[in-house]
C-alpha cells in the first residue's frame, strides 16, 4: 500500500486518506465570462503531469494540498495550503 | 528398491526419525524432514501425479515448487504441492487428478486420443449445436480443475502481521547472503526471507562434485549469525510487491505485511525444460532437481542416467550423479561447440562418455508407460534446429538429467515496474531500470558465477546504502549488468528439439506441445498475450516459471523475430498461490449506535442503514405489517404526539468572530443579521450549483452557529467544512460534535402540553414561535429546543448530551403517555415530511438538481458577494428551467398498480420526468408524492401521466403544499 505523508501527522498509509481533486485556481467570479467559468466548473485536464491535489487525512480531519506526477504516481511534496510558499525543510 | 544414499553433510532430512504415511493406500516409510515426493522417489515410487489435460504419468520436474502435477489432497486440501511439502506422520494422500490412482488411471485414455484435441480444441468444438452445450458443459466441467472441493473445509484464519526493517532482501541465496552481511555490518536493519525451509539457496544443492559452495555456505551462514540485526525467515515467500516497498511474506502460520525502506530482489533464477518427445516421463527432470534429490533429501534421481544439456551446468549435475552413486552413460551437449570446461576434463578421467552437438531426440517409456527406460539420440543441427537422425542410437537408462538454461525469478521486479531489456550474452531477460529503493542482484540479474554473484550482492548492498543516505563500506564495487560476466552461455537460445509425432511438452501443468503453439500462430494469436491466453500457457498453477521462457523463444522464431520483440505476458501476485485463510480478514463493517438503540432494539424497532448509523426504521408490533407500522406511527404524531431519535444528524459548531461570515460563504442564506435564539434554514450547493444538502443554522451568540445536518450526508459536508476553512483562512473553529449530542424530535399537536410538563421555558407561541431556539433544562438535562417544522407545524427538536437522551426519551414517554405519545422510525418520518410538502436534498434531488428546479428559489440570496455555487447559478438562473418539482396526488378513488419511486413521468412519447417520493397518506386520504415534470405541467390542477412499473399511465394532479391543512398557529 502507498504511504503519505501529512503535514501534521506525518507519513500513514493511502487508506486513512481521502483524494479530494485536483486543486486548482478559481477565476474571479466578478469579472470571469459564463464561457470560463463553465470550463472551471466542468472541465478537467486529465493527461498525466504534475499535478497539485487536494487529500484529506481522514482520522485527523487534515485537508492538505500533494503535487503529484500522475503519471509515476511519486509524490513530491505534501504542504498545508497556507504554507504553500513556506520553504520546505530541505530548502531551508 | 530403495534409492536412499548414506548420510552427507548439508542434508535436510533427520534420519533419526522415521514417518510414516500413505499414499493412495500404500504404506510409506519416510525421514523427518522429507517432501512427499522425495519420500515416494526414495521408495522407488516413480508415478506421483497425472497430468492435466492428456492424464499422462508424471514424477520429478523442479522440485522446486514447480511440480504442479503432483499436486496431492489429504481429503480437506487439494493443493498439496509434494515435491516442498514436508510429510508428516500419519498423512494418507491421494493424487488429485485421476480416476482409480496414479497407477491405473482410467482417464489415462485421453492420452491416446490427444491428436483429436488439438490447441483451441474447447473454443471451436462445443458452440454448436447449442441445445448440447450444457451436456458438453457438464464434461466439460468435470474433466477441468484439479481435485474435488471438500464443501466441509473449515475456517481457517490465519495471523496477520506488520513489520518493518530498512532493507528486506528477497532469496536467501549466495547473493542475498553476501548482501545482507553488508548491509548489517553498515547498520541497517535487514530482514532477508527464502521460500525454502532452510536458506543457503543454490550453494544447498548445486556442488558440481565439490565442497566448495557447502564450504561457502558454512562460511555465509557463520558471518549471517553473528549479525544481530538480520531477521532471517525460512519457509517464507514474498507473494507481491505493492508500492512504497510493502511485501508481504506468506508463511505456513500467516502473513506478514513487512515495509521495507529498499528491497534487493536476489530471488535467483527457474531453471527450464529443454523440450524433446516424451520429456515428461517420470525419471526425466531438471538438473537441479537432481542435485536438490541428492544433496538435499540424499535420494538417488537414478541408477543409471544420463544428462542432456544445452549449457555448463549439465557438466556439474553429472558430477554430482556420480558422486551421488549413479552411473552416467553419456553427457549429450546440444551445443555443437560445447565442451563444458575443466568439468568435462574431470568426466572424461571417470570414463563418462560426451557427444557434443548431439541430442536427446526422444525419451523412451516402459512398456506399462510408468517411467523413463531409454533415450534415442541423434547428432543435431543447432544452426537450422534441426535433429539430424540418421545415425541415431539408444541408450538404456532410468534417468534424463536436464539442463538447457533458466529463467529470471523476477515477478516482483515487473511488479515494482522494473524495465527489463533481453540480454543476448546470457540469453535472458535482466533488469534495465530499476524503481527507486529497489535493486537486483545474482542470477536475476544475469550473473551465474558463484563468485560474481556474491561480489553482486555486495554491490546491491552498498547500493542501498548510497541509496538510503548511509556511507558505504566499500565503493570500489562497479555497477555492473553482469552480462560479460559468465565464462559460459547460462541459456541456450532455443533448445527445442522438434519432433513429427510431437508429445515434446513446453508447459508440463497444461501439456502444451511445441505444434500448439504453432497452430496458436496459424490461428492468429500471435502475440504473446493472446498467444498464452489461447493455448493457456502459463495460465496453469506454476504460472510459466518453468514455460514462458520457452514460450517466448518458440514465438520468436515462428514470428522471425528476436525475443525481445515478443515482450513477456504481466506478472500479478500472488508469486505461488496463498491460501484465502492467510488474506480473509474479520468480517468489519464499522457503524455506528445512538444510546437509544438498545430501547428501539427492545420496542420492535427494525433497522436501517443510514450513513454509519442504525437508524429505528419503524417499530413492529406483533402481528403488524410493516406499513401498518408506519401507518399507526403517522397517526399517532398528527392526532397526538410522536418522538423520534435524531441523533444521527449531523452536528457542527462554527465558533469565532467570523462564524457568520464562513456561513455566508457556504450556504445560500444569510446570517450575518441572525438574531440570537433563532435559526435558519440552510441550502448548500457545489460549485456547478447543484443541490448537496440542507439543514438548520441555530445562532447561539453572536460567534457560534450549531449546525444541524442531514445524516447521510453529514461527514461529507463537515469534511468540505474543513476544506473551505483552509481555502477561506477565517478566523473560526469547527467542532463536530454529532456524537456529543443525540437529538429527540417531538412532534404532534399534543407536543406543547407534553413538553410543557418537563421545562420550566416558556413554550407559548407568542413567546416561543417557529423558527427560534432555546437553550433551557429538559427534565434537569441541559437542552437546546429547536422549533423547526420538518415532520409537523408542533414540533420541538431537542438536542441533549448522548448519554443524558435515553432519560429525556423516558421522561417524553411518561409526560405524553395520557395523550398517546408513541415513538417512530425514520420511514415513518419521511412519508410526515412528505405530507408537509419537504423535498429532501438527496431524494427529491439528484446530481445534477439545481435550486430552482427544486423551488428553493427563496433560499438562494444572490445580493451577497459569494456563496459556493452562486456563479453558476447566475448563468443558470438567465435560461429557462426544463424541469421542476411539484407535488401530487392520484385521485382519492385510485386503485390499480401502485406508482413507485423512480416511476418516469411520460407525455405521448416524451420522458418528462420521474417520481422521487411517493406514499399513502391517511391523514390526506390519497396517494401523495413528488415529481419531476415539465415546466408546462407545473401550474396548481395540472395533470400528468406517470408510467408504472407493469406498464399502466396513472394520472396524478399538482397541488399544493403541505398536502394537508394543520392548526394554526394562534
Amino acid at each position: 500500500m502507498k504511504l503519505l505523508t501529512c503535514p501534521v501527522n506525518g507519513t500513514r498509509p493511502l487508506s486513512e486518506f481521502i483524494f479530494g481533486g485536483e486543486y486548482r485556481l478559481v477565476p474571479d467570479q466578478n469579472t470571469c465570462s459564463d464561457a470560463e467559468w463553465a470550463a472551471y466548473v466542468h472541465n478537467r485536464q486529465g493527461a498525466p503531469s504534475d499535478k497539485k491535489e487536494w487529500w484529506y487525512h481522514s482520522p485527523s480531519g487534515t485537508w492538505f494540498i500533494a503535487e503529484r506526477n500522475t503519471l509515476t504516481d511519486r509524490v513530491t511534496r505534501t504542504y498545508l495550503l497556507a504554507d504553500e510558499h513556506k520553504p520546505t525543510e530541505k530548502s531551508k | 528398491m530403495s534409492l536412499r544414499n548414506p548420510y552427507k553433510a548439508g542434508e535436510w532430512i533427520n534420519r533419526t526419525k522415521e514417518i510414516n504415511f500413505t499414499f493412495e493406500d500404500e504404506a510409506f516409510i519416510a525421514f523427518e524432514g522429507d517432501t512427499i515426493t522425495s519420500a515416494l522417489w526414495a521408495a522407488g515410487q516413480k508415478v506421483l501425479g497425472r497430468s492435466f489435460k492428456y492424464h499422462r504419468p508424471r514424477g520429478v520436474l523442479s522440485l522446486a515448487n514447480h511440480d504442479v502435477n503432483i499436486l496431492m489432497t489429504d481429503g480437506t486440501d487439494t493443493n498439496i504441492r509434494a515435491d516442498v511439502v514436508e510429510v508428516k506422520e500419519g498423512m494418507k494422500l491421494f493424487a488429485v487428478n485421476t480416476i482409480g490412482g496414479v497407477k491405473k488411471d482410467k482417464n489415462s485414455y485421453v492420452d491416446s486420443i490427444s491428436p483429436l484435441l488439438p490447441v483451441g480444441f474447447y473454443y471451436k468444438a462445443f458452440h454448436t449445436p447449442r441445445r448440447l452445450f450444457p451436456f458438453w458443459e457438464r464434461m466439460i466441467r468435470k474433466a477441468a480443475g484439479l481435485g474435488i472441493v471438500n464443501f466441509d473445509y473449515p475456517r481457517i484464519l490465519k495471523r496477520k502481521l506488520h513489520a518493518h526493517c530498512d532493507l528486506l532482501i528477497i532469496g536467501a541465496g549466495p547473493t542475498g547472503l553476501s548482501a545482507a552481511y553488508v548491509a548489517a555490518k553498515a547498520g541497517l536493519e535487514v530482514t532477508i526471507v527464502d521460500e525454502n525451509r532452510h536458506i543457503g539457496g543454490s550453494l544447498s544443492y548445486d556442488r558440481g562434485g565439490h565442497q566448495v559452495s557447502s564450504e561457502c555456505l558454512e562460511d555465509l551462514l557463520n558471518k549471517i549469525s553473528d549479525q544481530p540485526s538480520i531477521t532471517v525467515r525460512g519457509g517464507a515467500y514474498a507473494a507481491g510487491y505493492y508500492p512504497d516497498h510493502l511485501v508481504p511474506i506468506v508463511e505456513a502460520s500467516g502473513i506478514t505485511k513487512v515495509r521495507a525502506k529498499a528491497v534487493i530482489v536476489a530471488s535467483g533464477a527457474f531453471e527450464q525444460p529443454p523440450v524433446f518427445r516424451y520429456n515428461d516421463l517420470p525419471g526425466v527432470m531438471l538438473g537441479s532437481a537432481t542435485q536438490r534429490l541428492i544433496y538435499r533429501y540424499g535420494v538417488k534421481a537414478c541408477n543409471k542416467g544420463i544428462v542432456f544439456t544445452a549449457n555448463d551446468y549439465g557438466y556439474r549435475v553429472a558430477l554430482d550423479l556420480l558422486g551421488a552413486g549413479s552411473e552416467v552413460l553419456a553427457v549429450v551437449d546440444l551445443r555443437s561447440g560445447g565442451n563444458g570446461g575443466l568439468h568435462a576434463v574431470e568426466l572424461a578421467k571417470r570414463g563418462v562418455k560426451i557427444y557434443a552437438g548431439y541430442c536427446v531426440y526422444e525419451a523412451l517409456a516402459t512398456s506399462d508407460k510408468s517411467r523413463v527406460r531409454g533415450a534415442i539420440i541423434c547428432a543435431y543441427d543447432e544452426k537450422n534446429n534441426v535433429a539430424l537422425t540418421d545415425n541415431q542410437f539408444t541408450i538404456e537408462c532410468d534417468g534424463i538429467s536436464m539442463s538447457a538454461g533458466w529463467a529470471p525469478a523476477g515477478a516482483l521486479l515487473y511488479q515494482a515496474g522494473a524495465g527489463m531489456r533481453f540480454s543476448h550474452d546470457v540469453q535472458q531477460f535482466v533488469p534495465s531500470r530499476l524503481p527507486d529503493g529497489i535493486f537486483a542482484a545474482g542470477k536475476v540479474n544475469g550473473i551465474f558465477e558463484l563468485d560474481q554473484r556474491m561480489r553482486d550482492g555486495e554491490r546491491a548492498a552498498n547500493d542501498v546504502l548510497n541509496y538510503l543516505g548511509k556511507s558505504s563500506t566499500k565503493t570500489n564495487l562497479e555497477k555492473h549488468g553482469g552480462d560479460s560476466l559468465n565464462h559460459d552461455c547460462p541459456s541456450h537460445f532455443y533448445p527445442m528439439i522438434p519432433h513429427p509425432k510431437g508429445k515434446n511438452f513446453v508447459d508440463f501443468d497444461e501439456d502444451i506441445q511445441i505444434k500448439d503453439f504453432e497452430n496458436a500462430a496459424k490461428e492468429g494469436f500471435d502475440n504473446i498475450e493472446l498467444m498464452k491466453r489461447f493455448t493457456t500457457v502459463g495460465m496453469g498453477p506454476s504460472q510459466g516459471k518453468h514455460s514462458n521462457m520457452n514460450a517466448i523463444r518458440i514465438l520468436a522464431k515462428i514470428r522471425g523475430l528476436p525475443v525481445e520483440k515478443i515482450g513477456t505476458t504481466t506478472s500479478r501476485p500472488f508469486f505461488h498461490p496463498t491460501p484465502m485463510g492467510h488474506l480473509g480478514g474479520r468480517g468489519y463493517h464499522p457503524h455506528r449506535l445512538t444510546s437509544l438503540h438498545d430501547w428501539h432494539a427492545a420496542n420492535g424497532a427494525v433497522f436501517t442503514d443510514i450513513g454509519a448509523w442504525k437508524r429505528a426504521a419503524y417499530y413492529l408490533q406483533s402481528g403488524q405489517t410493516k406499513e401498518e407500522a408506519i401507518q399507526a406511527e403517522a397517526k399517532a404524531v398528527r392526532t397526538a404526539a410522536g418522538i423520534i431519535d435524531g441523533s444521527s444528524l449531523g452536528k457542527i459548531e462554527v465558533h469565532g468572530p467570523d462564524a457568520a461570515q464562513f456561513l455566508e460563504h457556504f450556504f445560500t442564506g444569510k446570517y450575518a443579521n441572525q438574531k440570537h435564539g433563532t435559526w435558519r434554514y440552510t441550502l448548500l450547493l457545489d460549485e456547478a450549483g447543484v443541490v448537496v444538502d440542507d439543514g438548520v443554522a441555530s445562532r447561539l451568540a453572536d460567534d457560534l452557529f450549531y449546525l444541524s445536518i442531514g445524516t447521510t450526508n453529514a461527514v461529507a459536508v463537515y469534511r468540505e467544512m474543513q476544506r473551505c476553512q483552509q481555502m477561506w483562512q477565517l478566523n473560526i473553529g469547527l467542532v463536530n460534535v454529532t456524537g456529543a449530542f443525540g437529538a429527540i424530535n417531538l412532534a404532534g399537536p399534543t407536543a406543547q402540553e407534553i413538553l410543557a410538563k418537563l421545562t420550566d421555558c416558556d413554550l407559548s407561541p407568542k413567546s416561543f414561535p417557529l423558527g427560534h431556539v432555546r437553550e433551557t433544562l429538559v427534565d434537569n438535562i441541559p437542552t437546546k429546543i429547536i422549533r423547526a417544522s420538518f415532520v409537523s407545524d408542533m414540533a420541538y427538536e431537542l438536542h441533549s448530551p448522548m448519554d443524558q437522551v435515553p432519560q429525556v426519551w423516558e421522561a417524553l414517554l411518561n409526560a405524553g403517555k395520557q395523550y398517546g405519545i408513541r415513538a417512530f422510525g425514520s420511514d415513518t418520518q419521511r412519508l410526515l415530511r412528505l405530507e408537509m410538502g419537504h423535498a429532501m436534498p438527496g431524494i427529491d434531488t439528484d446530481g445534477l438538481t439545481n435550486p430552482y428546479e427544486m423551488g428553493a428559489d427563496w433560499a438562494i440570496k444572490m445580493d451577497k458577494p459569494y456563496f459556493i455555487g452562486q456563479r453558476s447559478l447566475a448563468i443558470i438562473s438567465k435560461r429557462p428551467t426544463n424541469k421542476q418539482l411539484v407535488a401530487f396526488t392520484l385521485a382519492a378513488d385510485f386503485k390499480g398498480e401502485m406508482p413507485l419511486e423512480c416511476n418516469l413521468v411520460i407525455d405521448g412519447n416524451a420522458i418528462n420526468g420521474r417520481v422521487t417520493s411517493i406514499g399513502f397518506s391517511q391523514t390526506v386520504g390519497q396517494v401523495i408524492g413528488l415529481a419531476y415534470v415539465k415546466p408546462y405541467q407545473k401550474d396548481i390542477g395540472a395533470k400528468f401521466k406517470i408510467r408504472t412499473d407493469n406498464g399502466s399511465l396513472v394520472e396524478a394532479t399538482v397541488v399544493e403544499t403541505p398536502f394537508f391543512q394543520s392548526r394554526k398557529e394562534v
